[in-house]
């Protein structure tokens, strides 16, 4: 009985022990790949077609699914945001609102939300089956460095393409939440971008674009790292592109709060 | 009498590739024990063992994808673990090889996929010059026609020549085969078969086959060697090989024809 109990404490104290160690190697290695991706990125001969490629793939394909998004979100914040408003008698003051919302918070969290599933899960699903079927290996022996070509290059695409992303979400999202507001206490257009843009300042828009450039990294960072050394077999593949998504959320979430900790910072200093 | 006229003639003959007391092992578990082989220039050496007998590992140390634990390997006069990575590279380029699964690069059309390592090995060819190599390529293995064709449209007997194809374009003098025939029905396998042999005839490459196939050793194979255990076990003929009591051998044998 005794012993039994002790036992179970050590295999406790065991695993918490083998937990952090893991955690510390994760880091250890997501560091290493960073700094690799730095200095492939430097490194010439550029890719420079494939990172035009990847753009285009990356831009283009999410513009349907963040289009949608955007627009309803705007819509329905507004929606939302109205009945409280009307309690203060204070309805002049949901284009400020609203533009607060979504160009500091809603644009770039949900872009990169929808990215981390749409890209983020696409990058760990190709480059595991890639790594899986042996495509990588087949690049590294005809001399192309595969590291190069396929990671530094969507690592890339995905953070120049993040900024661009969240600024047509943050328009899309305004243009729903515009409509609304026409549609209710008919406000014009330049009323709407009047009263909404003299509420954002410079360090807004400097917050949004260095947080979607975060965003675009890590997104692209943990989709390559899960993909690029997914272990063999079919199920390597599956776990790859799951673990991108969720990895990526879940370090989307926590920069977020860092971030919105130092602008704060900026903001009241 | 031929015998030793054979050994003589190949004492001659430039050993290209040269592999001694080669190690691996994965996690603790040893899958090489020790392997020694030697491939003279223009030769077809067929590695036979099981699956799981480390036949992937041990061509994969010959390229640099791996690297042993212990012994030496020497291809066309390098020491292949000695190597940095811009002398592996030249070396690789000498060096042909066959992915199992044929390994075409699923984003790419057949062209592209022909075409990839031209472009960026030979800067100096220009487009005229890599559509030729790459329709010259596409002949030699019969399958011009699937030029623009995706790789997810093809049959694995297709896939395994346009894997071919793609890396007789860079024209190696080393190929090593991974399974050619692995996976194919009979009447294709004789169509890889025949194609690994007129390789080497055309093209006086040295190669390296792996399989477990004993019809495919006994087709192509100039020598064959048996690995099991993780050592190579015997040496010789088709015949000289399976001319023997081991049972480790004669399971071999016998299960291959039952199948
Ligand atoms: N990269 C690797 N990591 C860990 N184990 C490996 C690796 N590659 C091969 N192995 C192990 O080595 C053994 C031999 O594999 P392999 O050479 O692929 O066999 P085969 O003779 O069928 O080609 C297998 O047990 C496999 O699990
Ligand atoms: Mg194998």
């Amino acid at each position: 009985m005794n012993s039994a109990s002790g036992n179970e404490i050590l295999q406790h104290k065991f695993s918490f022990s083998i937990w952090f160690r893991q955690l510390f190697v994760g880091f250890y290695n997501t560091a290493i790949f960073i700094l690799k991706i730095f200095k492939e990125t430097l490194r010439p001969p550029f890719e420079f077609r494939e990172i035009i490629k990847q753009c285009y793939a990356i831009g283009v394909n999410s513009l349907p699914i963040i289009s949608m998004t955007s627009f309803i979100i705007g819509i329905v914040f507004t929606k939302q945001s109205r009945p409280s408003l009307i309690e203060f008698g204070a309805t002049s003051w949901l284009p400020s609102l609203i533009s607060i919302a979504i160009v500091r918070a809603l644009a770039p969290l949900i872009t990169a939300l929808i990215l981390a599933g749409k890209v983020g899960s696409n990058i760990g699903a190709e480059l595991g089956s890639m790594r899986v079927t042996e495509q990588i290996d087949a690049m590294e022996i005809s001399s192309t460095n595969p590291f190069k070509f396929l990671v530094t290059t969507r690592v890339l695409s995905i953070t120049l393409m993040m900024p661009l992303l969240v600024a047509y979400s943050a328009v899309l999202g305004l243009l729903g939440g515009y409509l609304n507001i026409h549609h209710n206490e008919l406000t014009t257009f330049k009323t709407f971008i009047q009263n909404g843009f003299s509420q954002i300042t410079f360090l807004d828009l400097t917050a949004s674009i260095i947080k979607s450039v975060v965003y675009g990294f890590t997104i692209g960072v943990t989709g390559c790292m899960k993909g690029y050394n997914a272990d063999m077999g079919t199920v390597g593949v599956g776990k790859a592109a799951n673990a991108s998504v969720v990895n990526s959320m879940f370090i989307i979430f926590i920069e977020e709060m860092v971030i919105v900790q130092i602008i704060n910072y900026f903001r009241f200093a | 009498m031929e015998t030793i006229q054979d050994i003589s003639i190949n004492e001659k003959k430039e050993v290209e590739i040269f592999v001694k007391g080669v190690k691996k092992s994965f996690d603790g578990i040893n899958v090489l024990n020790g392997v020694d082989l030697k491939i003279h220039k223009g030769e077809n050496l067929v590695v036979l063992g099981r699956s799981g007998s480390g036949k992937s590992v041990l061509i994969k140390l010959m390229v640099g994808l791996l690297k042993q634990d212990e012994g030496t390997i020497d291809i066309l006069g390098n020491q292949v673990e000695k190597l940095n990575e811009k002398e592996l590279q030249h070396l690789r380029l000498k060096i042909g090889f066959l992915f199992q699964g044929s390994a075409l690069y699923d984003g790419m059309n057949v062209m592209e996929n022909l075409s990839f390592s031209l472009i960026r090995n030979q800067k100096h060819l220009n487009k005229q010059m890599i559509n030729k190599a790459v329709t010259d390529a596409l002949e030699d293995v019969g399958l011009v026609q699937t030029m623009y064709q995706m790789p997810s449209e093809l049959s694995g007997g297709q896939k395994k020549r346009i894997g071919i194809a793609r890396m007789m374009i860079l024209k190696p003098q080393i190929i090593l085969y991974d399974e050619p025939t692995a996976g194919l029905d009979p009447i294709t396998c004789v169509e890889i078969n025949n194609l690994i042999n007129k390789v080497k005839e055309q093209y006086h490459t040295t190669s390296l086959v792996i399989t477990h196939d004993l019809s495919c050793a006994k087709f192509t194979g100039d020598r064959i060697l048996m690995l099991s255990d993780g050592i190579c076990i015997k040496e010789g003929t088709f015949q000289e090989v399976f001319d023997t009591e081991d049972p480790r051998i004669r399971d071999f044998y016998n299960y291959n024809f039952i199948q």
